[in-house]
């Protein structure tokens, strides 16, 4: 069995399609009446549709495929499973079934194949839900993801655009991993950035989501294809502004020297051109741009927590990094001011 | 000129396959790179402005795209001996506070990279405001393109000669002296080598670089 996938262009959540390209074309689209029951929807750029069923239940629903970023089929059904279920977390939600979505070219080894969804199953599962079954098309390339469905508390759904002045903006996970895999892919990546890149892509939001839903979080997303700035300036939502401190971001340490080496992807251009407009950079390096631009493949959760007489932010950046991930405060929201990102 | 095909490749390729025609380069010289997408030729672009390389681009046809970019003289030098990392330079200095003086560094004759000619005046005025601060750095270290500060027709030698007067210690890389041919023509300080730019590099409390 061959246990390389064949094809690796630029996988990951880098082949999504830019921001700008899709706000234009969703904006076309026709609406329908308005469903009052229908709580989160296109219009929010939310993470995934809430849908309330009844007084105290909404169903959660997401689905997002793409092509490998790695070689190893098992690892990429894992990547592709833990980003598409990332979205039922990002949510505030807990998962209840998936389905595979695939495409494979009738040429290639069927043994990949399963592979990939071997990957994807065992992320289901630890994820707490159930692999219901899928459909597969035969297709040029390889594509994996999973539609998800889960369920939510319609009172405690986390969006990703309600954050209040004076939050804490708290990060999960590292970032990078774009960068790492664009420089894997011309060979240039060492095998411990390689590693630590898809330890931290195959990791489930599952645990932060557990440990933040004891805590009053305002504002909750995933970090994946807009990278750190474009998913924090959904955050904003045009009424807010807030201050990064670089220095306390979490980063893939090799990321920086790869950056330095402009081994980018072009998703990583294209979050530039969408969002820089809204982000003044105060004495930041190169490369440091590079990394917030970077689009993520599986990334952490970025939270806006309170943090006033009770110190709930640090209490959970406490809580998060006792159960061994990676977390920092990385910010703080405040009122709009005259840009909407400020990084300093 | 070196041609560089990156056509259908998708990002960072274009970017890898043209860093590899500027080191066959050796030198300056030219490297044109075909791609066939915008964001392509904006990360070329990104990458050239970075390295101080002048860079052109034009869309040749649908799905055509010819980028140019002009290695100088000075640029490929600094390829060859690169910069330290400025932020490695930081946390390493930080840890060394206070335990010595300013030590400042003046890697080139032009101040940022951009427009030339703004460089030059920026490190003009630098050196000047430099000159009138209260706390005087202990040493200014010159290399590379800032060797040339340190000569006759330097515009801030008036500058440097009355920091020296302070009491600031100006040395000069004698080998970037040698090899722009200005070694007969230093003016303030004295000339130095890499062991004492290491030295003064590695004790200093605080690097101003600008």
């Amino acid at each position: 069995m061959e246990d390389k996938i064949v094809f690796c262009t630029g996988g990951g959540c880098t082949a999504k399609l830019g921001p700008g390209v899709l706000s234009r074309v969703l904006e076309k689209l026709p609406k329908g009446p308005p469903d009052e029951n229908l709580l989160v929807g296109y219009d929010s750029k939310d993470d995934a549709a809430v849908y309330r069923i009844s007084e105290d239940t909404a169903i959660v629903q997401t689905l997002d495929f793409f092509p490998p970023m790695v070689d190893d089929p098992f690892t990429f059904g894992q990547i592709a499973a833990a980003n598409a279920l990332s979205d039922i977390f990002a949510m505030g939600g807990e998962v209840l079934t998936a389905l595979n979505i695939v495409c494979f070219p009738e040429s290639m080894d069927l043994n990949v194949l399963g592979e990939i969804m071997r990957g994807g199953a065992q992320k289901v599962m630890e994820a707490g839900g159930i692999l219901a079954g899928g459909h597969s098309i035969a297709d040029a390339g390889v594509k994996y993801g999973l539609s998800v469905t889960g369920r939510v508390d319609p009172a405690r759904i986390y969006r990703n655009n309600q954050p209040r002045p004076g939050d804490q903006l708290i990060l999960t996970k590292k970032l990078g991993v774009g960068i790492v895999c664009a420089a894997n892919r011309v060979g240039e990546a060492s095998a411990e950035a390689m590693d630590e890149a898809i330890n931290s892509m195959t990791a489930l939001n599952k645990t932060a989501a557990r440990i933040s839903s004891n805590y009053p979080v305002h504002a909750c997303t995933d970090v994946t294809g807009f990278g750190f700035l474009g998913h924090l300036h959904e955050m904003m939502d045009g009424r807010l502004s807030c201050l990064i401190r670089s220095g306390d971001i979490p980063v893939i340490r090799e990321a920086v020297s790869y950056a330095e080496e402009f081994l980018l992807t072009g998703a990583g251009q294209k979050n530039r051109n969408h969002v820089q407009s809204c982000v003044r950079f105060e004495g930041i390096s190169f490369a440091m741009e590079e990394i917030l631009f970077d689009p993520q493949t599986s990334g952490g959760l970025l939270m806006a927590v309170p943090s006033g007489e009770g110190h709930e932010a640090e209490k959970l950046l406490k809580d998060l990094r006792h159960a061994g991930l990676p977390a920092a405060i990385v910010g703080e929201v405040c009122p709009a001011r005259d840009a909407e990102i400020y990084v300093s | 000129m070196i041609k560089v095909n990156a056509l259908g490749d998708a990002c960072p390729i274009p970017v890898v396959k043209t860093k590899n025609a500027i080191k066959e380069l050796k030198g300056p010289g030219l490297v044109e790179t075909l791609v066939d997408n915008e964001i392509a030729v904006q990360n070329l672009t990104k990458m050239a402005d970075q390295k101080g390389y002048t860079v052109k681009s034009e869309k040749i046809s649908e799905g055509q795209y010819r980028v140019l970019m002009e290695i100088g003289k000075e640029e490929a030098a600094g390829d060859e001996a690169a910069e330290p990392d400025s932020a490695v330079m930081d946390s390493v200095m930080t840890d060394a506070a206070v335990r010595n003086g300013t030590v400042v560094v003046i890697s080139s004759d032009k101040m940022g990279r951009g427009d030339d000619e703004l460089g030059r005046a920026l490190m003009k005025g630098f050196i000047f405001a430099l000159s009138q601060q209260d706390q005087l750095p202990s040493t200014i270290l010159f290399y590379n393109g800032g060797a040339r500060m340190t000569t006759r027709d330097s515009v801030v030698l008036q500058d440097l000669l009355s920091m020296e007067e302070e009491g600031v210690e100006i040395l000069t890389c004698g080998t970037c002296l040698n090899h722009y041919g200005l070694t007969d023509s230093l003016a303030v300080g004295q000339v130095t080598n890499m062991y004492t730019i290491v030295e003064k590099m590695t004790l200093a409390g605080h690097i101003v670089k600008p």
